[in-house]
């Protein structure tokens, strides 16, 4: 495999979007038990946990859209 | 201080050392460690973040988990840089080095078929979002824009009237948008050695514009990427309200989980 430096990637030019990251990170890689691990194969369970936080943090943000959704 | 041992990649015995300056969890360069014909790549932790208790709380923690988050991908980015890299779901943890080398036994033969199938390959992530109000700044007159987008309206018929047509617009969004994801998704995975779709992200999560309607994942040959970078722009049309968004390359997280996906007992020799 050529040898290619990171920084010569287009990712390295902005910094990675948290959720692009989060979707390779807690639903992709090898899943193997470490004598310790936590299984986060069940991702799903951080992430709802995750929402929660968010929505938790936004609810006095109302979404622009909703107003037209209804009429 | 009691530490343990997390794992964040495998790979094949190779020459050459670590990229000078990588930084992993808690600041500390990775370490490799062999084992007969694997190599696992391995950094010290402390266990009052990382044992199993403490670890189901910091990952419902937005910031402890980006930090954590950010070092694994900067230790696989790097790795990725000198070798083929078999990528470790995040947390993946032993005690000590001979937990590390039993995991690495447990696992040998998966690891194997994994790093034959990921040689020399590069992940892509394309995303499509409809965004039926496109940002104002961004947006420049073009001929889907409305001739006089602020005038008020006349009557309450002509309001009506248009919030119709603002309606039948955002639909129209809609099933470009997801038009659009079937056709590029169909064409994609013909050039690509595996496809994976994610699941469309929260814009909460992602603070994107417009909603993620497609969400998807593909596995090239480094040498082809050129060329499915090319057919992404080829396919990608002029539309305000529907966005493409590629990014990569990364390394081949979405790919490195499937043929043989642990189930709970498959890896049970390292109990």
């Amino acid at each position: 495999m050529t040898a290619q430096p990171t920084d010569a990637g287009p990712l390295a030019q902005r910094q990675l979007a948290l959720v692009d990251l989060l979707d390779r990170l807690l639903a992709g890689g090898v899943v193997i038990t470490g004598d310790l691990t936590l299984r986060i194969a069940d991702v799903d369970l951080v992430r709802v946990d995750l929402n929660a936080l968010i929505s938790s943090v936004n609810v006095d943000v109302p979404s622009p859209f909703e107003e037209e959704e209804s009429l | 201080m009691n530490e343990l041992r997390y794992v964040y990649a495998v790979t094949r015995p190779f020459d050459g050392v670590l990229p000078e300056g990588v930084r992993g969890l808690g600041g500390e360069p990775p370490r490799l460690l062999d084992h007969g014909d694997l190599v696992a790549v391995v950094g010290a932790v402390p266990a009052e973040d990382f044992a199993e208790a403490p670890l189901k709380k910091r990952l419902e923690d937005l910031d402890w988990l980006t930090a954590t988050a950010r070092a694994h991908e900067a230790v696989i980015g790097a790795m990725t840089t000198v070798t083929c890299t078999v990528p470790l779901r995040l947390a993946t943890v032993c005690v000590d080095d001979s937990g590390v080398r039993r995991l690495l036994d447990a696992g040998h033969d998966r690891f194997v078929t994994t790093l034959e199938r990921l040689e020399g390959r590069v992940e892509w992530g394309v995303k499509v979002y409809a965004d039926p109000q496109p940002d104002p700044a961004e947006s420049r007159p073009g001929p889907a824009a409305p001739a006089e987008p602020s005038a008020a309206p006349a009557s309450g018929r002509d309001y009506l009237r248009r919030r119709l047509s603002s309606r039948q617009a955002r639909e129209g969004v809609w099933e470009r948008a997801e038009a659009l994801s079937r056709t590029l998704h169909a064409e994609l995975s013909q050039r690509a050695q595996a496809a994976a779709l994610h699941r469309p992200q929260d814009s909460r999560l992602s603070e994107a514009r417009g909603q993620n309607v497609l969400n998807a994942a593909y596995l090239v040959p480094r040498e082809s990427s050129q060329e499915f970078v090319a057919e992404v722009g080829r396919l990608t049309p002029q539309d305000r309200g529907v966005r493409v968004e590629l990014t990569g390359p990364w390394a081949p997280y979405s790919f490195a989980g499937q043929a043989g996906q642990a189930g709970p007992d498959e890896a049970g020799a390292s109990r």
